[in-house]
């Protein structure tokens, strides 16, 4: 089949299945986090955490909640890690390395999954189900709970609270993420990925080699992997790995997965605004920058790099031939535009300017539509940040769902669009500055000399900065300067926008709705959506253009 | 005694019609506030051209090093000729001067107005009275006057001026009835009436008594009078940076700190692959990506802003006030002199069955003998052209219009008197003492029905005879003229998303049949100061923003509570304290050019952002393939305006970058054009002129100052 009609038609299933549950999830979504009600193991929680469910928090008192949850996610996952010889289920595995500990730890509560090791050569059972799963779970319920107090802010009028954060954590992890990733794993289950608790098989073969076979809990594994934007694979090849995406079917529903509820909140965000139009407009420029990136991708995989991809149809290295071009590019397109970062081809064999686009779209902030929640709060900073110049364009003080962007707004909306650009740059440029590091960096770390070898580590701190996870797989990250920076990189990128997210929320609901009139500007419209679109490519287009100019940029056009 | 002015007086009215006319005569005037301004203590407050001037003092330094590191300098990838460093040092530095020169001519064109008005300002001599007693002295002939110099005079004093005398400070005439020549503020020539008591009654420092002798009393402390404060703000002294100035510096100080990690971290990463860039390069590429064009034009935008309403001859108290005008939702306009002539006449008396026509017109004249409003001089004019007499003199105490009781009549010695107003008080009025019957009260209510229906006044005129029984005699006609063209400019106002509302005295049928007449979207009928009040804070709770004009001290609260309150010059120094801006012309109508003046400050800044931003999409495909050209060879396909070479690429953007400030300074002063329209309409022109031509303009700029850079040797 051709790759033109290969690409709409997988495209199209996609769009297809995002619509069937584009309405009924968003508005479950927004009535889980409207309600008054409890479930009864909700309340038998509450109890024992000693929370009452019914007080609304304050934004700093909901931002001391989101970090202390998390601080103790950190301690807990690392001590877990460096214990696992003593846990059932080890494997036999002993305890994982200290630097390596601390860079899992932090990477999977920022909901990043960046692996520096191969998962089944390092970690048991026990760690993947009771460490790396929990957090799967709850990394990506912090994330719809910080989205959720954004929009409530939006929402509210004169309001000194933004919700409860252990309601909200409580009821993402209860009502959306368990029984929705329970359905996803068992449709994985009949699809041919395995469930078991076997370790490693050890078979020989016909040819009388021996060979180690891992088994695993991987469909259920998969099933939050994929839903929670996650990415952290139960195999070190991730979704590449027949026992987690055995096919073409497969591979179209994680896909899927990794869509549904990041897409969805659009709709949550415009019903909880109460102004359905809101969350079209988002969608829209979701949608529209998701296509454009996926169409390009599978442009520049199939044009291929030289001769021998062109014999093969396509630059086939690094992919696997049951997804095919088009499968691997809409795969890889959308696993970094979420903030996913799974991989079902090897990102490092991308062809220059292909890998350059899969890092573009980790620049552009992951909005479209980004991770759990994240993608959300991502894409509404950028929508602040465009209605205060075309506000200022249309002769009034700049506001957005009838709150003023003023001084604070601007400041906090700038800070966030600051930290990640600055966490990217630092990194990559200190990975090569520091004369000890440097040749750390260059030595062990990259597998490829010149650019490509650059393009990894710029790979990694675009990845760790934006949360996403996903590698260029060449690079060697367990050194301990790799390890350590790309934690730091990790930490902040997730824990300080969420700072100005929540001071933002905080700041929208103190405030009182000016009420829309023809003369404020309208954000449903076409013209609002296309100038969306521009804020989010030119503010990152001109931030990065040098150091991919150095890069993928150089290399695809040498 | 005697007021001797020691410096001439302002005597010709001055022009404030606009002066958009800019040219190289300015420009060179501003050029030593220019270099005034390059002192960075005052730059630092400008936070992106102070990183110009670092930059630009950074290049110096090196291009004056250049020649002693001999060729240890030259080993970046990127140009490092001596030339090529002196050219970038030099246009970084004009590049700074430019920003500079755009504010020094929008401050300039104040420093002229502020000149003429310092002129009428020092040096008058007081004649301040002792010991003032309003009781046994009011017009204090036979007080003891001291000389002393006005800038001595302060708060509360009383101070004697007559005929051929200025006004020694800001105040309020307690005593006498005088006209004033104004026009060393207003510009206006004809003289004015000023008199005690009322809304007439402030008087401002500096301006001149034609005739007769009025005592005053001194409202305002030395150094803060309205001459002063006006000086200050044509100047641009007070300036302050407004609220959205300041979201809007946040934003380019953000973006600023973004390039300068980007450009600092250019080369740790460059070095890897053998493509580190000098200093100068790094410096110029800093300097193009940075929003210097909005940088620059920021605080010339708001001077002008101010500018153009001085211009208008509004004096807004704070720029926060302009801008404030241009967010503002909801106009409350007084529906006399705003949206009707003002000078209603009376068209008709009606009288009541049982009353002849004579008996309501005498009654009618004779309340209306000592009312000076128009309305009440011409029910005597329509008297008199009806053939009625009416006695000429008022024999007994008469009861003056008050916005509370919203009637006036005559208490007269023998104990009967008579009213005319507003029908429900007049009615109340009556109802003191008597009850109308039934079919009194239907005929009296079609009578002002029908007026009120045309959108007509009708003037309840009643009386009370000597026994105390009151009757009413009848209805005046009083014609309302709505002024021509307004229906189309509430249209405009309604497509901005801003609604009016018109605020009367009159009973609600009338209000309801002009506001029908005006096109105005609400109307507030028989309003009390009260009213209005609640009016704005309903309309204030509710997110919007209000802008009214008042002239009355009554009106103070009000004014004070509306986000733009512009009081009339006319007006009492309450109002005019009160109120954020001051109409020197005191024509209600400017309310609409104000808000027209507030919207195009906000869309210039926001325009000029937009371009600035845009254009550094061009000036990175000029700089980078030529920063990294001669390592990737194949970063040339980048270059697709074919620039002459690396040199002359870079050179060729930092000069681009210089010269467009100068060629948006007119733009910057002059404003943004701003038609009245839909708010989609404005955005989509906008992004095409700013956003779209910000992204071509520069490509186009670029390339045309390249091809002049390549004929020069060494590019």
């Amino acid at each position: 089949m051709n790759t033109t009609l290969l690409f709409v038609l997988q495209l199209g299933t996609l769009i297809l299945l995002l619509g069937l549950v584009y309405r009924p999830l968003g508005d479950y979504l927004a009535v889980v986090y409207s309600t008054q009600k409890n479930l009864r193991v909700e309340r038998a929680f509450y109890r024992l955490i000693g929370v009452n469910p019914g007080s609304a928090q304050t934004w700093p008192v909901y931002l001391r909640s989101v970090l202390a949850f998390s601080a103790i996610g950190v301690l807990a996952l690392y001590v877990v890690q460096r214990t696992q010889q003593i846990l059932p289920y080890s494997l036999g595995l002993p305890p994982v390395e200290p630097s390596t500990a601390w860079n899992t730890a932090i990477s999977f509560v920022t909901n990043t999954n960046w692996q520096s090791y191969s998962p089944e050569a390092t970690m048991g059972y026990t760690v993947q189900l009771v460490g790396l799963a929990v957090q799967n779970f709850v990394s990506a319920a912090v994330g719809i709970a910080v989205a959720v107090a954004l929009i409530r802010g939006l929402a509210a009028r004169r309001s000194s609270t933004i919700g409860n954060f252990w309601v909200d954590l409580t009821r993402g992890v209860v009502r959306i993420l368990l029984p929705l990733s329970v359905i996803a794993a068992v449709v994985l289950l009949l699809s041919g990925v395995i469930q078991n608790l076997n370790g490693f098989q050890h078979v020989t073969g016909l040819t009388g080699a021996t060979q180690t076979i891992p088994g695993g809990p991987v469909a259920s594994q998969e099933a939050i992997k994929e839903l929670g934007t996650n990415g952290g694979g139960f195999f070190n090849a991730n979704s590449a790995h027949p026992f987690e995406n055995p096919n073409g079917w497969t591979n179209l529903f994680e896909i899927f997965l990794m869509l549904a509820i990041p897409v969805s909140l659009a709709r949550t965000f415009g019903r909880i605004v109460d102004d359905h139009r809101q969350g079209y407009a988002i969608l829209s420029a979701m949608g529209i920058i998701w296509i454009v990136s996926a169409g390009l991708l599978t442009v520049l995989e199939s044009a291929g790099n030289g001769t021998a991809s062109q014999l093969a149809g396509g630059a086939m290295e690094g992919k696997e031939t049951r997804f095919g071009i088009v499968g691997s590019a809409i795969f890889g397109t959308t696993s970094t535009l979420t903030s996913t970062g799974a991989v079902d081809s090897m990102h490092d064999s991308l062809t220059s300017l292909g890998g350059g686009l899969v890092m573009i779209n980790m620049m552009l902030g992951e909005v479209a539509p980004g991770g759990v929640g994240s993608g959300l709060y991502g894409i509404l900073i950028m929508a602040i940040v465009a209605v205060f110049v075309a506000g200022l364009m249309v002769g009034r003080t700049p506001e957005y769902l009838g709150k003023k962007i003023g001084a604070r707004e601007v400041k906090l909306a700038s800070m966030y669009i600051l930290i990640t650009p600055t966490l990217v740059l630092a990194g990559t440029a200190l990975s090569f500055a520091i004369p000890a590091v440097h040749d750390s960096v260059v030595k062990t770390s990259m597998a490829n000399p010149g650019l490509h070898g650059y393009s990894e580590v710029l790979y990694a701190f675009t990845s760790a900065a934006n949360n996403n996870g996903s590698a260029f797989a060449g690079l060697t990250a367990s050194t301990p300067w790799l390890n350590t920076a790309l934690g730091v990189a990790m930490l902040l990128g997730r824990f300080l926008p969420i700072v100005f997210v929540l001071a933002l929320a905080g700041s929208f609901a103190a405030q009182e709705k000016v009420p829309t009139t023809a003369g404020t500007l309208p954000t449903h419209r076409p013209q609002f959506i296309g100038l969306l679109i521009g804020t989010i490519v030119i503010v990152s287009a001109l931030t990065y253009l040098p150091v991919l100019a150095l890069g993928p940029i150089a290399e695809g056009l040498k | 005694m005697s007021t001797t002015p020691i410096t001439p007086p302002a005597s010709a009215p001055r022009s404030r019609k606009p002066s958009s006319a800019f040219g190289v005569r300015q420009l060179a005037a501003s050029l030593p506030d220019a270099f005034r301004k390059l002192d960075p203590r005052v730059l630092w407050r400008n936070p992106v051209m102070f990183v110009v001037e670092v930059g630009a003092a950074l290049t110096t330094a090196l291009a004056i090093a250049q020649p002693f590191l001999g060729t240890a300098a030259q080993t970046a990838a990127s140009p490092t000729s001596l030339a090529f460093i002196w050219s970038i040092a030099a246009w970084l530095w004009l590049t700074v001067l430019f920003a500079n020169m755009a504010e020094a001519v929008a401050e300039g064109r104040g420093k002229a107005q502020a000149k003429s008005l310092r002129e009428s300002r020092t040096s008058t001599l007081a004649n301040r009275v002792a010991s003032y007693d309003a009781a046994a002295d009011a017009g204090a002939e036979n007080s003891e006057l001291q000389q002393i110099a006005s800038a001595d005079l302060t708060l509360g004093d009383t101070v004697v001026v007559s005929a051929g005398e200025l006004i020694p400070g800001d105040g309020d005439i307690i005593w006498g009835i005088a006209s004033v020549d104004e026009s060393a503020i207003t510009g206006e020539s004809a003289p004015v009436v000023r008199e005690s008591g009322g809304d007439r009654s402030a008087v401002t420092g500096g301006t001149r008594v034609l005739s007769d002798r009025i005592v005053v009393r001194i409202t305002s402390r030395p150094g803060e009078t309205f001459v002063d404060r006006m000086i200050k703000l044509v100047e641009g002294a007070s300036r302050q940076k407004t609220p959205n100035e300041i979201a809007l510096n946040i934003l380019l100080a953000s973006l600023t700190i973004i390039f300068v990690v980007v450009v600092l971290i250019i080369n740790p990463i460059a070095a890897y692959s053998n493509a580190e860039q000098s200093v100068p390069v790094l410096v110029a590429l800093l300097v193009c990506l940075i929003p210097t064009t909005i940088g620059a034009l920021l605080s010339a935008i708001g001077i002008a802003g101010m500018d153009r309403l001085v211009q208008h001859n509004v004096l807004a108290m704070s720029g926060r006030a302009v801008e404030a005008a241009g967010d503002v939702t909801t106009l409350l306009l007084d529906k006399t002199g705003t949206i009707t002539y003002g000078n209603r006449q009376a068209a008709e008396f009606a009288a009541l069955s049982g009353v002849d026509a004579e008996t309501l017109a005498t009654v009618a004249a004779a309340s209306s003998l000592s009312d000076p409003t128009p309305e009440g001089k011409s029910i005597l004019t329509l008297a008199t052209e009806q053939g009625f007499t009416f006695p000429t003199t008022v024999d007994g105490t008469v009861v003056p219009f008050t916005a509370q009781t919203r009637m006036s009549g005559v208490d007269y010695a023998d104990g009967s008197s008579v009213r005319k107003g507003a029908g429900s008080m007049v009615s109340a009025w009556v109802a003191e003492s008597s009850t109308l019957t039934d079919a009194q009260r239907a005929e009296l209510d079609a009578i002002v029905t029908r007026i009120s229906q045309v959108g007509g006044t009708p003037l309840v005129v009643a009386r009370r005879d000597t026994s105390g029984v009151a009757s009413v005699l009848g209805v005046v006609y009083l014609k309302d003229v709505v002024k021509t063209g307004l229906a189309e400019r509430f249209a405009d106002l309604r497509r901005m998303g801003i609604r009016t509302v018109m605020i009367t005295g009159d009973n609600p049928l009338t209000a309801k049949a002009i506001a029908e007449e005006a096109g105005v979207d609400d109307y507030l009928a028989e309003a009390t100061p009260e009213d209005k009040m609640d009016l704005i804070r309903r309309e204030q709770r509710g997110g919007n923003l209000v802008a009214m004009t008042g002239d009355g001290t009554n009106d103070a609260p009000a004014l004070a509570q509306a986000d733009v309150g512009v009081a009339m010059n006319t007006g009492t120094s309450a109002a005019k304290e009160a109120g954020n801006m001051v109409d020197l012309d005191s024509d209600p109508t400017k309310l609409i050019d104000i808000v027209g003046i507030g919207k195009q400050l906000l869309i210039t800044r926001g325009s000029l952002t937009t371009f600035s931003i845009a254009n550094d999409v061009a000036k990175y495909f000029a700089i980078i393939p030529a920063m990294f050209v001669a390592s990737y060879p194949g970063l040339a396909a980048l270059n697709f305006m074919g620039l002459h070479s690396p040199a002359s690429a870079i050179l060729s953007a930092v000069v681009f970058n210089a010269l467009i400030i100068i060629a948006l300074i007119p733009l910057s002063l002059r404003g943004v054009t701003y038609r009245p329209g839909s708010v989609s309409s404005i955005l989509g022109r906008n992004l095409w002129i700013y956003g779209v031509g910000g992204l071509i303009a520069p490509f186009i700029g670029i390339k045309a100052i390249d091809l002049v850079i390549a004929l020069i040797p060494g590019f």
